[in-house]
């Protein structure tokens, strides 16, 4: 069948565009042009067979889904334990279930689904995935892998339908969904409660409708355009609910419709008005729903999460007061601060935590060796400090004395309650900002020297002079140096516990590092009062909730003489990790992409980026091209470029990112990359099919490629599937073992 | 070929007055009484240190920049007759007599008077009016900010200079168009190139107008691609030359695409990568005596260098053989760069956390040169612990056992944790206590720079591993400082789970001598006679080059915040000032700060500019074109270039990390200038309707560059520092609560 290798791709699709396409035609003139000069060329498909293409399409579509929910529920539930990051996402889900608040640096909507997905199962939440390696027992998890893995299968028919789309060649489509479906690490990926397989969705989701309605583009405002449309702003939103990484396909679409609209703009056909509205649908459908999507996303998810949990400390006072078995809801404390108070004291900048100290020193060689001070983001009872005067040594909690408040200006001693130490600061350097100085607790039982003393100060009094709890925003001056108590939000190495450092900044810059408030106020000698004053709005929760996440994203830097896995690393398959198990009597899981997948998508970006600029330099230089030829460079240039550029907007970012950085993060990029590989290595057949157009040669280059690549990546993954269900016996650099033969990387530790 | 002398040889000069002129202006502003003030003013202490260490021919590695900037302000030190004999320790520190404070400030001064004719020059060449180009002159002549940083010993200028003429000749260039493959074109083009470089050699920010400039060149370039009027290869008619086909042009019509291609990739891709790496090449051979940060390189490196490691190493036999006496240096410079050691104590039975140990001598990694580093590669199959003779090479793949020099104990790891990474195998001298635990001392040796199987064991060169052969155990520095009972020396672990190769599993062979004697006692003697010397070993200057360019970048400086280090959304409104130095007695100071109504205007002017593109663009779209083709054409490169180059100087420190200051943003702020008469010529022509609102609008930039000259005059004396001011005058001037102005109190 030499039609279907040439003539057929772009013919007949873009040929009943023309009929209905109306004054909107005129835009996408230079495929309009190589689709009738294909479709008047000699090879034009015999018409009767479209319907049965059509119904090949979808054989074909039912084969592929089958095969992919085949390859990802088999032996979903192998390994009956923790395995990797499960620990985590388990855990969150389980939190929605048991509805106790928690912090993550993703937002919630993944770890929501997954949670929904136990609850519907019949996950009760009482396990309590501590670790990787712990057995699931009688708990019931295979409903949260279930729903991963259907998330996870259905990328593979998305990719099919996308690149079919974007070629309109159903071989292209098939070896897109043959080497997604043949990928060792796609398939580890999708097993487990993880986030990424949610996240891929979405993403394949997006792309895919996005595709869908570009190609509804000749039916402006038809129901179908604006299913597609809105779905795409569905899919949008949901990417980006599961990970900060669905910005990348928010780029994408974003870019798609810019252009897009720059087109529609520069048709004088089409009135302004026409332009107007298609603007108007585009900000609904792209901006407007998403944004209110994820806002209900976080509503919905700060309803659910109404109990005090592991995360409040992350969090404002403010924000605290809304959770039910928090010490500040419905709390009722003394109203001002007095000497003798047992206080905590919380920074203002979001995520740095209580002023903390414990018993341990400072090691040698880090300024003096006294009591370590840090901000810690627990509660704790090393948060508690008890307000002093200066130099009165009497209990100020004695009956006999009055009351005394604590005024703006005041000097005061703060000791810290458990070691009985005070707050102390000299010049020494600070252990991680060299330009600031230590803080330490010092002295024995309350007595020290006069670097104890600071003078506390309000910032923008408004309640008088007297300092309000949770409400007065205060700092701390030390009365020697003159420096303003401070945290400067850096971990401390191990010897500090990975707390965060606190300083005393000589520069009095007024930031909110250095500005306080305090929270817990324990005084017997005054009455409590009920606090009303707390309820933020939902646009303060939103607003705090994400820079507590940014902030803790940004925390996540790699430590010092850890291995840790580099961008460069991830298209070359270099090294995988481990899922499960280490040792050679274990069950052993290895995410590690098949190795004949990955290395052709990575010969393949090579490849379509040197044929894709020989099209662009022939067509710039006005070369005439034959027809056929033409059609297939417009599908590699348009197609190819959307594939293309999904996959270095997936990918390049991660350059520039500082914190760490894991193999799996490479993941939605490579299903980019591989749809690009199913496109090119289709269209290149087709050209040299074309190249040889005479002789019987022809349709045998382009069938006989396709399947050899096919059943490559087949036989491949045949190679390859222990590394996804799992193996036991010897490791892979012992010869004993089966897998001896296939370490092919000497990086790879399976 | 004599017909030179058949005519008159006419020179005919062309002498623009205006650029003449404004050259003599910029001199004046920018070397008026530049030698004072004498001491050392702000970053000039930084800069300073690296300049003695040129003229003592000392090597040293600075992460802040590549050294053709601190090698151009070392000429200056150089033409001055600097000896290098000052102490750059503190600001404001008075300079003693043997420094030539003029010549070393004076390449940044004549840089910046320089870009003041430049300025105009590019406006000319970007077709705009002798009087926009006048403008954008006298801008760049009153902004003190430029002012203040060009009369000091800084790079800025350096850079702003390189940027300038990058941009001017690749406009030059461009414009000459007309006349391909011509000498000018020639000379124009490759100036760029050479430009471009020179600016990423003085500071990686050039990187960004280097960037701006290849954008522009690419799409240029594209356009030319495109020219149907143009044959593909050579003289060859249309259609019948295939692209890919390579052939000589014929004469004549020898201007073909693939020439023009090549000709510019040639001129700004390969000759900046040649003028890059020029610059490295001047850089080591001057600096050719080691000195204090030898100890980041490898031993490969420093061996390289006079004195130092040199002098240890020269003569040192290259192959390591069995019986070989030797140092090894771990290659990872993390925490500190230290040798493997041991000394007669062993490791606590229990410690603090209740583990045991095995109680044998300890093995750690030691910062400082002493007896205990050094080792007997020994064959496990012999006794002898002296080379025989001739030689027994030790090469990749070998079963060693090392012994230690002092103690005769072996290097032994086995299944016991390691004192601070249990996950880790400790690693001993073997004690044999007699209770069944077995020594495990034999150790492959594993070449991982290796290029044949059976390379030889090099000292210095080889980068090797030691494989623990019962336990696949690799030898590996943990980085951890060990507790007291170690002598907080470095702790060394054997890492079962080593992945791919990692620098702290890596050790090289640095001191080396065959082994003489095979008494303990002599070897003990051997082993504190110092090496004997000889040769020397050099590395190529790629491999130099390369390790140095790679520190340079990884060398980790502590961002450590500064009094006068501010954020980027601060220099656009100039919320922030760097006080640079104030006079040991009197008030007088010197202080980075902008001319405020310079800075104001440019900032409206860009965001005019990217609207005004912006409506055009939208109505050229929609066919609606009111500006002709050509000034449109000529509105749009402008852009490209100005407003690009402000967007490419100023938008990449957002992502930076590292800590910032004011003078950052001059590079950018000068960009900015060049568009600001571009924006004010635009509305001159095209927005101002009538004659009356012409001349009217006239008379404001009249008025306007008035205030700017006021506002100059103003703050001169903050900018020169040569005059003292009263605590009013100075209270006077501290017009924004964000500047740092110094008020002495008395």
């Amino acid at each position: 069948m030499p039609s279907a290798v040439c003539g057929g791709l772009a013919g007949s699709e873009l040929r009943h565009r023309r009929g209905r396409g109306g004054p909107q035609a005129a835009r996408a003139a230079v495929p309009e042009e190589a689709a009738e000069a294909a479709a008047q060329s000699p090879k034009r498909p015999a018409p009767g067979s479209r319907p049965s293409e059509g119904a090949c399409r979808w054989v074909l579509l039912a084969l592929v889904t089958l095969l992919a929910f085949a390859t990802r529920f088999h032996r979903l539930d192998q390994p009956p334990h923790v395995c990797w990051d499960e620990t985590h996402f388990g855990k969150m889900g389980s939190y929605y279930i048991n509805r106790t608040f928690f912090f993550d640096v993703h937002p919630p909507l993944g770890k929501m689904l997954i949670g929904l997905a136990g609850y519907l199962s019949g996950y009760d939440g009482t396990f309590m995935f501590q670790k990787p390696g712990d057995r699931y027992e009688h708990h019931n998890y295979m409903g949260m892998r279930g729903f991963c893995a259907f998330l996870g299968s259905l990328l593979i028919p998305f990719a099919y339908l996308t690149v079919l789309e974007l070629s309109k060649s159903l071989p292209a489509a098939l070896l897109s969904a043959a080497l997604l479906t043949f990928d060792t690490g796609c398939l580890t990926l999708s097993q487990y409660i993880l986030l990424d397989p949610i996240l891929m969705f979405f993403i394949m989701a997006a792309m895919l409708s996005m595709v869908k309605y570009n190609s509804c583009a000749d039916r402006p405002f038809s129901a179908p355009w604006w299913f597609w449309l809105s779905l795409t702003g569905i899919n949008l939103a949901g990417a980006i609910g599961v990970k900060f990484v669905g910005l990348f396909i928010i780029l994408h679409v974003g870019w798609n419709t810019v252009s897009d609209l720059w087109h529609l703009f520069g048709d004088l056909s089409l009135s302004l008005v026409t332009v107007g509205k298609h603007l108007t649908a585009r900000i609904l459908c792209l901006i407007v729903l998403p944004l209110a999507l994820y806002t209900a996303i976080y509503a919905v998810h700060f309803a659910v999460l109404n109990h005090s949990g592991p995360g409040d400390g992350f969090f404002s006072s403010a924000f605290q007061a809304r959770l039910s078995g928090n010490t500040l809801h419905n709390a009722s404390v003394p109203e001002y601060l007095a000497f003798g108070s047992v206080i905590t004291v919380k920074n203002l900048r979001m995520a740095i935590g209580y002023l903390h100290s414990h018993r341990h020193l400072y090691p040698e060689g880090i300024g003096a060796r006294q009591q370590q001070v840090t901000t810690y983001l627990h509660k704790d009872y090393n948060n508690l400090w008890i307000i002093k005067k200066q130099n009165t040594d009497s209990d100020p909690l004695d009956p006999s004395f009055p009351v005394e408040f604590v005024q703006h200006g005041d000097i005061i001693r703060l000791e810290h309650k458990e070691t009985s130490r005070n707050l102390h600061s000299h010049y020494h350097e600070a252990p991680l900002t060299r330009k600031h100085y230590q803080v330490t607790g010092y002295g024995i039982n309350g007595t020290g020297d006069s670097n104890d003393f600071w003078r506390i100060e309000v910032i923008n009094r408004k309640f008088g002079n007297r300092i309000k709890v949770l409400r007065s925003r205060i700092r701390f001056i030390h009365l020697v140096t003159g420096c303003v108590l401070g945290s400067s939000g850096k971990a401390l190495p191990k010897w500090g516990w990975e707390q965060l450092e606190v300083t005393c900044s000589p520069y009095l810059k007024e930031t909110l590092n250095s500005i306080w408030n305090v929270e817990d106020h324990i005084n017997p000698k005054l009455p409590n009062i009920s606090l009303d004053v707390l309820q933020p709005s939902f646009p303060e929760i939103l607003l705090e909730s994400h820079m507590v996440m940014i902030r803790g994203n940004n925390g996540l830097k790699p430590k010092d003489n850890e291995f840790t896995s580099k961008p460069w690393h991830w298209p070359i398959n270099y090294q995988g990790l481990r899922f499960s198990g280490v040792n050679d009597t274990d069950f052993r899981v290895y995410l590690l992409g098949n190795p004949v997948v990955w290395w052709l998508n990575l010969l393949s970006i090579a490849l379509y980026l040197l044929s894709g600029s020989i099209i662009a330099v022939a067509v710039q230089r006005g070369v005439h091209l034959p027809a056929e030829v033409e059609g297939l460079s417009q599908v590699l240039l348009r197609g190819g470029g959307q594939l293309f550029l999904g996959w270095a907007l997936h990918y390049f970012p991660f350059f520039l990112m500082g914190r760490v950085l894991y193999f799996h993060h490479y993941f939605p990029a490579m299903l980019f990359s591989s749809m690009l590989t199913g496109i090119l290595w289709d269209s290149l057949l087709r050209l040299c099919a074309c190249g040889l157009a005479a002789s019987s040669l022809a349709s045998g280059v382009h069938m006989g490629g396709v399947l050899s690549l096919l059943l490559g990546t087949a036989y491949s993954f045949y190679l390859f599937h222990p590394l996804a269900y799992g193996m036991v016996g010897p490791l892979a650099q012992d010869p004993r073992s089966p897998m001896a033969g296939l370490r092919w990387l000497e990086s790879w530790d399976f | 070929m004599l017909g030179f002398l058949q005519r008159p040889i006419v020179v005919t000069a062309d002498v623009n007055l205006n650029v003449v002129a404004l050259t003599a202006a910029g001199l004046l502003s920018r070397l008026w009484r530049l030698a004072y003030p004498r001491a050392v003013v702000f970053d000039e202490v930084y800069y300073g240190q690296y300049l003695s260490f040129y003229m003592k021919r000392v090597f040293f590695l600075d992460g802040s920049g590549p050294p053709f900037g601190h090698m151009l302000l070392a000429l200056g030190g150089y033409l001055g007759g600097f000896d290098g004999n000052f102490l750059w320790n503190r600001i404001g520190a008075e300079y003693s007599s043997n420094v030539p404070v003029w010549s070393l400030r004076l390449l940044p001064a004549l840089a910046g008077a320089l870009s003041v004719p430049m300025a105009y020059q590019i406006l000319w060449e970007l077709r705009f009016s002798h009087c926009a180009a006048m403008g954008a002159a006298l801008l760049m002549l009153i902004e003190n900010a430029l002012v203040t940083q060009a009369r000091l010993m800084l790079l800025e200028s350096l850079l702003i200079f390189f940027n300038l003429l990058a941009v001017l000749s690749y406009l030059k260039f461009s414009n000459a168009q007309h006349r391909p493959f011509s000498p000018g074109w020639w000379l124009w083009l490759t100036l760029t190139g050479v430009a471009c470089s020179c600016a990423v050699g003085i500071k990686y920010m050039g990187v960004f107008t280097y960037l701006l400039v290849l954008a522009v060149a690419a799409v240029h370039t594209w356009q030319l691609v495109g020219d149907r009027a143009l044959s593909h290869v050579g003289g060859l008619p249309r259609g019948a030359g295939r692209a890919g086909v390579g052939g000589q042009g014929q004469e004549g019509t020898g201007v073909c695409v693939l020439g023009h291609v090549v000709a510019r990739a040639v001129a700004l891709l390969v000759i900046p990568a040649a003028t890059y790496l020029l610059f490295f090449y001047v850089h080591l051979t001057l600096l050719c005596r080691s000195g204090p940060h030898d100890q980041i390189m490898s031993s490969a490196f420093q061996a390289s260098l006079e004195g130092g490691l040199a002098r240890i190493t020269q003569g040192q036999p290259l192959e390591v053989a069995f019986g070989s006496q030797v140092t090894l240096k771990s290659a990872s410079g993390k925490p500190v760069p230290c040798w493997l050691h041991s000394h007669p104590s062993t490791y606590p039975l229990s410690y603090e956390d209740g583990r045991g140990s095995s109680h044998q001598q300890q093995v750690t990694c030691y910062p400082f040169k002493d007896v205990n580093n050094w080792w007997i590669v020994k064959d496990p199959g012999r006794h002898q612990l002296e080379v025989s003779s001739p030689p027994r090479p030790v090469r990749h793949g070998d079963v060693v056992q090392l012994v230690h020099g002092m103690t005769s104990r072996r290097l032994n790891t086995h299944d016991v944790a390691a004192p601070l990474n249990p996950h880790a195998q400790e690693v001993s001298c073997y004690i044999d206590y007699n209770i069944s635990m077995p020594a495990q001392s034999l150790w492959r040796l594993d070449i991982v720079n290796r290029e044949s199987d059976a390379e030889i064991w090099k000292t210095i060169l080889s980068e090797v591993r030691l494989v623990h052969v019962n336990t696949s155990a690799v030898l590996k520095l943990s980085g951890a400082h060990l507790p007291d009972w170690g002598f907080r020396q470095l702790e060394v672990v054997g890492e079962k789970l080593s992945r791919g190769s990692h620098e702290s599993t890596v050790w090289t062979v640095e001191e080396h001598r065959y082994g003489r004697s095979q008494e303990q006692k002599e070897r003990e003697l051997e082993l504190h006679s110092p090496t004997h010397a000889d040769i020397s070993r050099n590395l190529s200057f790629m491999a130099r080059f390369s390790e140095l360019q790679w520190r340079m970048l990884t060398v980790r400086s502590d961002d450590s915040e500064h009094k006068y280090s501010s954020t980027p959304l601060d220099w656009v409104t100039l919320d922030t000032s760097i006080a640079y130095w104030l006079h040991p007695r009197t008030s007088a100071q010197i202080h980075l700060l902008g001319n405020v109504v310079i800075w104001a205007s440019a900032g409206l002017a860009t965001a005019l500019y990217a609207l005004l593109f912006c409506w055009y663009l939208l109505r050229r779209r929609r066919r609606v074109c009111e500006l002709p083709e050509d000034s449109w054409l000529r509105w749009v490169l402008a852009g490209a270039l100005c407003a690009g180059g402000w967007a490419a100087n100023y938008l990449p420190f957002f992502l930076m990390e590292k800590t910032l200051f004011l003078y950052h943003y001059l590079p950018a702020l000068t960009f900015q200038i060049l568009l600001l008469p571009v924006v004010l010529q635009h509305i001159s022509e095209h927005l101002c309707r009538s004659q009356l609102h012409r001349s009217l609008f006239g008379a404001l930039v009249v008025a306007w560059y008035s205030a700017a000259c006021y506002v100059f005059n103003v703050l001169r004396p903050l900018t020169y520092g040569d005059t003292s001011l009263s605590p009013s005058d100075l209270q006077a001037l501290h017009w924004k609560e964000s500047w740092d102005i110094l008020i002495r109190k008395h």
